[in-house]
């Protein structure tokens, strides 16, 4: 039991002074996301269905290199703050900073492993 | 941490039925959550028939009706009952809204009455609005200036007093806040929509000289950013208000000023 005013539990610790640039890149990546995925899409489904080096080839080619590099930079980074919003969200304390973390490991262990798997068969 | 269960001594039970008034011929049903802290046990739902030729047409009209009539430990508040207080606020069929201005035909079925959702009951339909009124306290409902007293008055233009219309006019009767998902889940540090709008309201008063410090305070991803314009503020308020819009042009008003 603490004897803390409604006020003081109202104001808590402040204002982080945080929150609108998330917002802003949440933003302007969900409108870069819905060019760039389209057509990132339209390319790969061309690309299935064909032959080993037909699809080494268009990830060769340095458009779709750079459009699947972007796909995956922008998206991953888009889900890590998206999925790091649900997680302050619905959950709360040690286990909010532990999933944080986590989620942010996962995206950047799943960017570098398809920057090398890009240039791997771009160059 | 998200509940998506109620606690044990929460969960409700079916309560007393109380018998129809005598010689009624036009009655409604009417299912209400009854608590009592001092009874200890959990909160049940008593069910009542109310005479609808010996009552008026709203909602408030029953439970005086009740009141009056059937069971005097029927707890709820009211006053003006013309939709001016808010202090009637509950939950009506599944939507927060005021009890004096919503109208039995407006249901179809049982009336089900509750308090507003995921509040803390202090008795019956009455839930403790005591952090949602220091949210509002929070965020200085008043006019900040910094500029000398005028020798009259702080003048206003038609058309800056025009941007105030459809924000001056909330009642704080909460149905927005409490029909907020992120509020349910973080109203400890979330302002909720009701005291965003007021927000906004200050923001955007010409008069208002402390915009800036009025930013700084909202910036925060708890505070404002947990609004993901889910609207259920826009769809439930009572007045017609519109919160989720107020709390888009707080968003836009911080992206304006960093980018």
């Amino acid at each position: 039991m603490r004897y803390l005013t409604a006020r003081k539990r109202a104001e808590g610790l402040g204002a982080a002074h945080s929150g609108t640039e998330h917002h802003w890149y949440m933003t302007v990546s969900a409108v870069g996301l819905a060019l760039i995925v389209p057509a990132f899409l339209f390319l790969f489904g061309r690309a299935l269905g064909g032959s080993y080096q037909d699809v080494t080839a268009t990830f060769a080619h340095p458009a779709m290199a750079i459009l699947t590099l972007l796909v995956l930079f922008v998206g991953l980074q888009h889900f890590r703050r998206g999925a790091q919003t649900m997680i302050e969200d619905y959950s709360r304390g040690m286990t909010r900073k532990v999933l944080i973390i986590s989620v942010t490991v996962l995206s950047y262990g799943l960017i570098a492993t398809g920057i090398f798997a890009v240039l791997k068969l771009a160059l | 941490m998200v509940q998506l269960r109620l606690p044990k001594n929460s969960r409700m039970t079916t309560g007393k039925t109380w018998p129809k008034p005598e010689g009624a011929t036009n009655v409604r049903k009417f299912q209400i959550y009854r608590w009592n802290p001092d009874e200890g046990d959990n909160p049940r739902v008593d069910t009542y028939f109310v005479d609808l030729d010996d009552c008026g047409p709203m909602v408030l009209d029953a439970l005086i009706y009740i009141k009056n009539k059937i069971d005097p430990t029927l707890t709820f508040r009211r006053s003006c009952r013309e939709g001016i207080c808010g202090s009637c606020a509950m939950n009506i069929d599944g939507i927060n809204t005021l009890a004096c201005i919503y109208g039995m035909d407006e249901v179809k079925g049982d009336v089900k009455i509750y308090p507003l959702p995921h509040m803390p009951v202090v008795k019956d339909l009455i839930p403790d609005l005591t952090h949602f009124y220091a949210q509002h306290a929070s965020i200085m409902p008043w006019l900040e200036t910094k500029t000398n007293r005028p020798a009259k008055e702080w003048k206003q233009s038609i058309e800056d007093r025009e941007k105030l219309d459809g924000l001056y006019e909330c009642v704080m009767c909460a149905s927005c806040s409490t029909a907020c998902p992120s509020y349910w889940w973080n109203g400890d540090k979330y302002l909720g929509p009701a005291a965003l709008l007021h927000a906004y309201r200050w923001i955007i008063d010409s008069r208002d000289e402390a915009t800036g410090e009025r930013l700084d305070d909202l910036e925060d991803p708890f505070k404002l950013y947990r609004c993901h314009t889910i609207m259920n503020c826009t769809k439930t308020c009572p007045k017609g208000l519109n919160p989720a819009k107020a709390i888009a042009e707080i968003k836009k008003m911080m992206v304006e000023r960093a980018v």
